[in-house]
């Protein structure tokens, strides 16, 4: 972690170029230095944090005057962040029947904040702000001793209560989101996080070594709201997932299980696993004979990892950079969104000049401290978390199966004739709306204007009679692909049906779809009596693989608009059948 | 460790965390002559200089200083033991 100085250093530099973000900070404490160490920290990951610092001790005021500096600002992000300290000081002036309430208490007054900043900035469809509260770190108060713990008006008692309280009300409130710093203090310890003297002489109640862990949790956040955040892990064998070396030691020799140093490792994949079944794509990159780097997943008792949990296994060998690139070939996923483990760091380096945008952790040399020095970095954020996730690392496992068919046939018609897609094609239901929210949020690549939406606008949306919307799913014979495709349609006039959002899942590229779901959107244009289908495409730094999108297919360019007559249209032809018979009937 | 060597150690403090390579400290130097020295960059400097030298002053020793030379002297005592 740099310090603190480090990143106020940053704060001299150029940030031209760095992508904006808008933040206003409120605190209940002195805040400059966290400032300096946000927007310090932003710098490390390319980004412009525009802040805004309201005064010391300002929430209330802040909040609830409508015309206060904070909404004049219009942030993208609103950082309330409170310590615990004035936490006790709230608790002391209560009465004692009070204090055993002081909870629900402090829940309430979250829950306002969080209301009036969301119904007060609520912008426009994509500006809505998010707001990102802190858990309290523990402060124990040494009036109870351990029987805090069992004394529900203790401070302890509702301190931990109010922390649980806020971590329910984000299950409810969309736009809340968790600093969880409370579970930071865990790790790093009270007498870290706190620095008595700089309480006392400044109000500061954060110490400058904890500053940058705060700025770089608060960055983490963001990031992953913002689209950016790591998909899949790749890791070596030998010495990583299991200790020894299978080729020389034998499935016999190498260390897994629970004795000796086996544990790290069991531990390690336990870890990975659960990774997995959260949505984290794993894959494997050893320098080995595939065969014998396979036995163990196969046939070893106490390998935590299978060879169904793996979605690409490579193994050969050639450079860990080439095996890298095909990885990403096969998962169709940026560089930035992946992760290298491997405990040798002459490989690590190869792979971090060969590939500079991908995660490469400096592992420590003794394996029993891999674990938790790789949980110290928070490599894995997100911002949401949905069933499909969980289902993710099958789907690769099946593209790569598809991989492996295309090779096998002359050319790319047949190939397509022959994996029998079909497609379900639905307006937005209560089922897929989390989903259609969630790739709205993610896509960044096939992604024509990258508007961002949430749950509830996505609902609004779907119940709104100017708009018409489409999910589209696709199989095939190795399996599904779950929904991929979302289309927005919205009513401009009576002759024009404007694209708002298409959007698909680059896991489905080259199959048709792009052809398939135009005819479909022509077909419902017809039915509603539209003479013209209009498409926008809004350039990002990451969506360039559709910038030619409309051209490919056949819309016009007019004022920075593409335009298709509906009446001039011919139908594309495809592969994909439309599962849903009764779409036509119910639009 | 000598008064000068202090001096030294302090002077490159104050440089690395004020990020500003021209100050040449001398025993009189007290907060009014460096722009930068505000009261937020003064807690950084005796957090910094707690760390090099790895001692620990109290709240009134730290009010009490005048100037940078009442500064070492305090460092210069702490080390003596």
């Amino acid at each position: 972690m740099q310090s603190f100085n480090e990143l106020k250093k940053n704060l001299k530099k150029d940030y031209s170029g760095f992508k904006k973000i808008k933040i206003a900070l409120l605190a209940d404490s002195a805040s400059q230095l966290l400032t300096n160490a946000i927007r310090g920290f932003g710098y490390t990951c390319q980004l412009d944090f525009d802040i805004y610092e309201a005064d010391y001790n300002q929430i209330d005021l802040q909040v609830f005057d409508p015309s206060s500096e904070l909404y004049a600002f219009n942030p993208d992000f609103v950082i309330i962040n409170r310590c615990p300290e004035k936490l006790l000081k709230e608790y002391c002036k209560k009465e004692r029947h009070e204090q055993s309430h002081f909870a629900a208490y402090n829940q309430h007054t979250t829950r306002r904040y969080y209301d009036t900043i969301t119904s007060k900035l609520a912008g426009g469809a994509n500006s809505k702000a998010k707001v990102i509260i802190n858990t309290y770190p523990e402060l124990n108060d040494g009036v109870f001793g351990n029987f805090a713990a069992k004394t529900a008006s203790s401070f302890v008692f509702q301190l931990r209560k109010t922390n649980m309280h806020l971590m329910e009300l984000s299950q409810e409130c969309k736009d809340l989101f968790v600093c969880d710093l409370a579970g930071i203090q865990s790790d790093l310890g009270r007498s870290f996080v706190f620095d008595p003297k700089m309480y006392v002489n400044a109000d500061m109640v954060y110490s400058l070594s904890f500053l940058p862990y705060i700025a770089k949790h608060i960055t983490d956040i963001i990031l992953s709201i913002t689209g950016s955040f790591k998909k899949c892990l790749i890791m070596d064998l030998d010495n990583t997932t299991w200790g020894g070396i299978i080729g020389d030691d034998g499935m016999e020799g190498i260390q897994v299980g629970y004795f000796g140093m086996g544990k790290a490792f069991t531990e390690l994949q336990m870890w990975a696993k659960q990774l997995k079944q959260r949505g984290i794509i794993l894959c494997v990159c050893s320098k080995n004979t595939e065969e014998i780097a396979q036995e163990p997943f196969k046939n070893h008792p106490d390998m935590v990892l299978r060879l169904d949990d793996i979605a690409v296994f490579v193994a050969n060998w050639e450079t860990k950079v080439d095996n890298i690139r095909h990885i990403q070939s096969i998962l169709n996923i940026g560089f930035d969104s992946m992760v290298f483990i491997d405990d040798n760091p002459f490989e690590r380096e190869i792979v971090k000049s060969g590939i500079p945008d991908i995660c490469v952790p400096e592992l420590p040399e003794d394996p029993a401290e891999y674990l938790q020095y790789l949980r110290s970095l928070n490599l894995f954020e997100t911002a949401s978390f949905t069933e499909e996730d969980e289902q993710r690392t099958r789907q690769y496992q099946e593209e790569a199966q598809r991989n492996m068919l295309l090779q096998s046939f002359d050319n790319e018609h047949d190939f397509l004739g022959n994996l029998g897609m079909t497609s379900d094609v639905k307006a937005f239901d209560e089922f897929t709306i989390p989903r259609v929210a969630q790739l709205t949020q993610r896509s960044n690549q096939f992604n024509l204007r990258t508007v961002r939406y949430t749950e509830d606008e996505v609902k609004l949306i779907s119940g709104n009679p100017d708009y018409y919307t489409i999910s589209l799913t696709l199989e095939d014979k190795f399996g599904s692909h779950g929904l991929i495709g979302i289309i927005i349609l919205h009513k401009r006039d009576a002759q024009t049906l404007f694209i708002d959002s298409w959007i698909m899942s680059c896991r489905v590229l080259k199959r048709g779809m792009e052809s398939f779901t135009m005819n479909i959107i022509v077909e419902l244009a017809k039915a509603h009596g539209f003479t013209q289908v209009v498409g926008e495409y809004l350039p990002t730094k990451k969506n360039g693989i559709v910038k030619d999108h409309y051209h490919q297919l056949g819309f016009t360019e007019k004022d920075g608009l593409w335009i298709t007559d509906v009446a001039q249209y011919e139908n594309k032809s495809n592969f994909i059948t439309n599962k849903n018979k009764s779409w036509t009937q119910t639009q | 460790m000598d008064a000068n060597a202090i001096m030294k150690l302090v002077n490159e403090i104050f440089i690395d965390v004020l990020d500003n390579d021209d100050i040449v400290l001398s025993r009189e130097t007290s907060a009014k002559d460096i722009e930068e020295w505000d009261s937020l960059n003064h807690i950084q400097l005796i957090v910094a200089i707690e760390k090099k030298f790895k001692q620990r002053f109290t709240t009134a020793e730290i009010n009490g200083w005048k100037n940078v030379g009442e500064m070492c002297d305090a460092i210069e005592k702490k080390l003596k033991g």
